[in-house]
């Protein structure tokens, strides 16, 4: 859907709707916009500048994404830029609820939303809810995952280990 | 189109540039700034390798994980300053981390040490992560844009860190025996290097005066004794050192056999042929 702002701007619109089928190479099921990464995109006459927020600082992804992006928005306008920006960090609160639904789909479980975070101290984190099965009766077994943005958590009753996109 | 106002300092930058032009800063304040930034980078390079040396052989497969991913995400802290610094500098960020000899890396003597065992491993890091996060907390209302930015983003990721070592340094005091005593003897041969973290730098008054460090490494090390030193009160461990942060703490690292011997490993690619990609 196109917000009535941005149909006044066709460009900027395709853009959007062409950024949809970009996915995270680590996680196919979600788009770069459902994640958040998307910081913003500016038409300036015949050039498109997209900038991308990065998960995690060190995330191998993002360069992999950058790429993606850029192949394909090629030939959206003369000039195509992909930045990374850090103009505002990343949240895992960026991640859309079509996003959150996409991670249950393909096995994580999305991030705990709607703590109170100052950015500094980390919040208390509730268990996650078991992505296969639904339950709270979870385990986290290691806040540190296969990825810098996943964590490894166990659920007692259907006996699945499972990963969660870790809030940052 | 700034994001909330967390930087009332005067801004040297323009908000929101986000390849900023290194021509808009004064000479003398870049050359400063640029000594900042290696020191920041070749910290969370030195200590993400260090880190690496625990994949497969860390004491439990979750730290293997663990120690794996902390590495993951200090050699990727190391790599946005060296790019930052490969701007003001007109360098690129892979000459800087792999092309220099082992005298020229300007991180904390803190980290000249080796792995060492599990506590020793545990005292370093909980030394460094705590004396990096009053750091960054100060960095963060840097008036210098760019770095106050990353710094944003990387507070949020080092609290994880923070989480993990707290657990840990309490796990091994806590054990009677071998695992306290092992982590005791630790920290009295470390502590003392870890005010190298706050060495002066070069030009430090210049970072001061022009807002891009709101408090001077002296300031920071006072902040940090006060903030940690009472964790280690509470378990019976030995204090921090009382000293200044000494002069020389972050120079001849030629002189250090087991850092000589990881630049070695971590430069061994690039030696053999530079510029490679894979």
């Amino acid at each position: 859907m196109v917000s009535p702002a941005l149909a006044s701007r066709p460009l900027e619109s395709a853009v959007w709707a062409a950024l949809h089928d970009v996915h995270d190479p680590e996680i196919p099921t979600i788009s770069v916009v459902d994640l958040g990464v998307v910081h913003r995109v500016v038409v300036d006459g015949g050039c498109v500048r997209v900038e991308l927020l990065p998960t995690f600082v060190g995330c191998p992804a993002i360069d992999v994404m950058r790429d993606a992006v850029a192949q394909r928005l090629a030939g959206f306008a003369d000039h195509v830029s992909v930045e990374i920006s850090f103009a505002e960090p990343w949240t895992s609160e960026r991640i859309t609820p079509e996003g959150r639904a996409a991670l249950r789909r393909s096995g994580f479980a999305p991030p705990p939303a709607g703590l109170p975070d100052d950015g500094r101290a980390l919040p208390v984190l509730p268990l996650a809810e078991c992505p296969y099965c639904g339950s709270r009766n979870t385990s986290l077994e290691n806040v540190f995952g296969p990825t810098l943005c996943r964590a490894i958590y166990h659920c007692a009753d259907c006996r699945q280990p499972f990963e969660q996109f870790k809030m940052v | 189109m700034t994001g909330p106002a967390r930087r009332p300092t005067r801004q040297l930058l323009a908000p929101d540039v986000p390849d900023f032009d290194r021509r808009q800063l004064p000479p003398n304040v870049r050359d400063a700034l640029a000594g900042l930034l290696l020191a920041m980078a070749d910290d969370e390079f030195v200590i993400g390798f260090w880190d690496s040396e625990w994949t497969g052989i860390a004491p439990l497969l979750e730290e293997d994980v663990a120690f794996s991913s902390l590495a993951q995400d200090e050699i990727g802290h190391a790599r946005a300053w060296y790019e930052m610094l490969a701007v003001l500098a007109g360098e690129t960020a892979d000459r800087l981390a792999f092309g220099r000899e082992p005298a020229q890396y300007r991180h904390a003597r803190l980290l000249d040490h080796p792995r060492t065992d599990w506590a020793f491993s545990i005292a370093r890091r909980w030394l460094y992560d705590t004396a990096d996060s009053v750091r960054l907390g100060a960095l963060a209302r840097s008036a210098f844009e760019p770095l106050a930015e990353v710094v944003a983003k990387v507070r949020r990721e080092e609290r994880y860190h923070l989480m993990h070592v707290d657990v840990w340094l309490r796990r091994l005091a806590a054990h009677a025996g071998e695992p306290r005593q092992r982590l005791e003897r630790a920290l009295e041969v470390l502590a003392p290097d870890a005010l190298t973290v706050f060495t002066p730098l070069p030009g430090e008054w210049l970072l001061v005066e022009s807002g891009v460090m709101s408090e001077t490494n002296e300031q920071l090390a006072e902040r940090w004794r006060a903030e940690v030193g009472g964790l280690l009160e509470e378990l019976g461990l030995p204090a921090l050192p009382a000293d200044r942060p000494p002069a020389g703490g972050r120079n001849g690292h030629a002189d250090s056999e087991s850092f000589s011997w990881l630049w070695g490993e971590f430069t061994a690619v690039h030696r053999l042929e530079e510029g490679v990609t894979w």
